[in-house]
């Protein structure tokens, strides 16, 4: 794998340490500082973005303006959950009268191990998110920034104490600033996951029944936002909804992060409008060995067949056509790997990524990996199948939060879109391919390998 | 048309505090039954008013409190026969 980056220049791309981020020069864009002037710095930033328009002393009536832009700019947020980002303010400035206001956390936890997307924004363009950060946080009265990184992520939190400490002093820090690190496992980065990791809790998720009680952190409340979906914040706020949505598609506006890996010859993080096609975003980064299917959204997320890959890539078009957006994740499965191999090994590494809480997960998910253990290596009985889809049934919505939902959809999927393996491998016929190494980022994100 | 509202009952489980004991499926068997691991599992439909009292129980006796019984208003069928639902 060829390594491309220069020594000190930050590697947005984990995988292979190739900087591959592609995008357009246009101002109204995330990478488009980094395109210009490949330097991190806020001079680079402010030189390209110019300032960021946050409230003058006294002006009452800014929040009103800024949370109106954000609504008419259709901002959802790039976090998976594709909500609303100015419902999520709303909520927020409902509660800004209350002392003390509401924590603002940055989280860029990114427990997804296929996304590189936090880890480039905040390597190449750590002010756009600081930015979104110190605009938000004016919006609801937030006393407080909190940037949450990974503790595995070193590279990613000294980029972002580097744009911190450059803005201190000055009014892009009018809220204080501070990184911190919570531990780098899948489920940490989900909301109420990392409001409990905050408020000094074991960092697992809670038990939520209602999702629109604000989540809290002490005796005031937080309001979480993904990293990618504050530094489109930044930009809406400089250069309004119409030039926002002048990318992207209606319903899904606004330019996204994808990061493309598994069998392709440039793995990487491109900045793409949202609902271009999926095919279209999968030939920017080359496939190798044809693409037998397309892992979309994450860990969590479906296998798509190639039949979907003219489908927008946008939350609604994908959702329809059996796949998903996630966090912008795509893995490109190419003709010589075996699906059901990948779609185990999934399986088992979201087994170990329970955060150990509620009994369907901690006892279903390894139970699902190993009847799929089984059937890859064609060691499954005649009940194995039926089995499966049992437990599948069985671990579906029965956790605190969408952790097993998201195993059972994306081992649902699998075993449609590679129906025919299942079938061979059911029947004690499995294929060669599954003892290749795997196409999957790692555990630890840090390798990616290519079929040979 | 006349709707009046009324409350219904559901059980829920809190997943995390929820450690299989298995006392909700012995005194509720119409609406808990247990997965393969000993976990509840719900229909998630309301609880019929001869049952109540034992889905109070259940919340009471559940050595891990993880049951638990919530009431929410719905508007119940207007006298014409329609759906008071909207």
């Amino acid at each position: 794998m060829t390594i491309t980056t220069s020594p000190g220049t930050p590697a947005p791309c984990d995988s292979t340490g190739a900087p591959a981020l592609r995008t357009e020069t246009t101002a109204c864009t995330l990478l488009g500082s980094w395109r210009a002037h490949h330097s991190a710095a806020l001079g680079a930033h402010l030189q390209f973005h110019g300032a960021p328009p946050l409230p003058e002393r006294g002006d009452r009536s800014w929040p009103d303006r800024f949370a109106a832009a954000v609504e008419a700019s259709g901002l959802t947020g790039r976090g998976g959950a594709a909500f609303p980002s100015s419902a999520k303010l709303a909520l927020a400035r409902t509660g800004a009268t209350r002392r003390p206001g509401p924590t603002m956390v940055v989280n860029a936890m990114e427990g997804e191990p296929a996304s590189g997307k936090d880890r480039a924004l905040l390597s190449c363009v750590p002010h756009l998110v600081l930015d979104g950060a110190q605009l938000a946080a004016a919006a609801v009265g937030a006393p407080r920034i909190m940037v949450c990184v990974p503790n595995d992520r070193d590279d990613t939190a000294r980029a972002v104490s580097v744009a911190i400490v450059e803005r201190l002093g000055t009014a892009l820090a009018a809220v204080p600033m501070t990184v911190v690190r919570p531990p780098g496992r899948y489920v940490a980065g989900e909301e109420s996951a990392l409001a409990s990791w905050l408020d000094g809790g074991p960092g697992a998720p809670r038990f939520r029944p209602r999702k629109d009680v604000a989540l809290t952190i002490g005796r005031g409340t937080a309001l979480v936002h993904n990293a990618e979906t504050l530094a489109h914040m930044a930009l809406v706020a400089r250069y309004g909804p119409d030039a926002f949505r002048a990318a992207g598609m209606a319903g899904s506006p606004g330019t996204t992060l994808v990061t493309v890996t598994g069998g392709v010859e440039h793995p990487g993080v491109y900045e793409v409008g949202s609902g271009t096609g999926l095919g279209d975003i999968l030939a920017r980064a080359r496939p190798v060995d044809g693409v037998q299917a397309v892992l979309t959204g994450g860990f969590g997320g479906c296998w798509v067949s190639p039949a979907a890959l003219g489908t927008p890539f946008a939350p609604g078009p994908m959702r329809a056509a059996g796949g998903a957006v996630g966090a912008g994740v795509l893995v490109v499965l190419p003709r010589t790997a075996c699906g059901v191999a990948e779609t185990a090994r999934v399986a088992r590494y979201m087994a170990g990524e329970s955060a150990g809480q509620c009994g369907p997960c901690v006892f279903g998910l390894p139970a699902v990996a190993e009847d799929l253990a089984l059937l890859v290596e064609g060691r499954a009985g005649p009940g194995t199948t039926a089995r499966l889809e049992g437990r599948l049934g069985a671990v579906d919505g029965r956790g605190a939060c969408r952790h097993p939902d998201g195993v059972v959809r994306m081992v649902r999927s699998g075993l449609s879109v590679f129906a025919a393996d299942v079938a061979a491998h059911a029947s004690g016929r499995p294929c060669a391919h599954r003892a290749r190494p795997s196409l999957l980022p790692s555990a630890t994100g840090a390798t990616l390998r290519r079929s040979a | 048309m006349t709707t009046t509202m009324t409350t219904t009952t559901t059980i829920r489980v809190d997943p995390i505090a929820c450690d299989a004991y298995g006392y909700c499926a012995e005194l509720l068997p119409e609406l808990v039954s247990l997965d393969e691991w000993g976990y509840p599992v719900l229909d998630g439909q309301p609880v019929a008013p001869r049952l109540l009292a034992l889905a109070r129980r259940a919340a009471k006796d559940c050595p891990r409190r993880a049951v638990l019984i919530e009431q929410s208003p719905v508007p119940s069928p207007g006298r014409d026969g329609t759906d008071g639902a909207r």
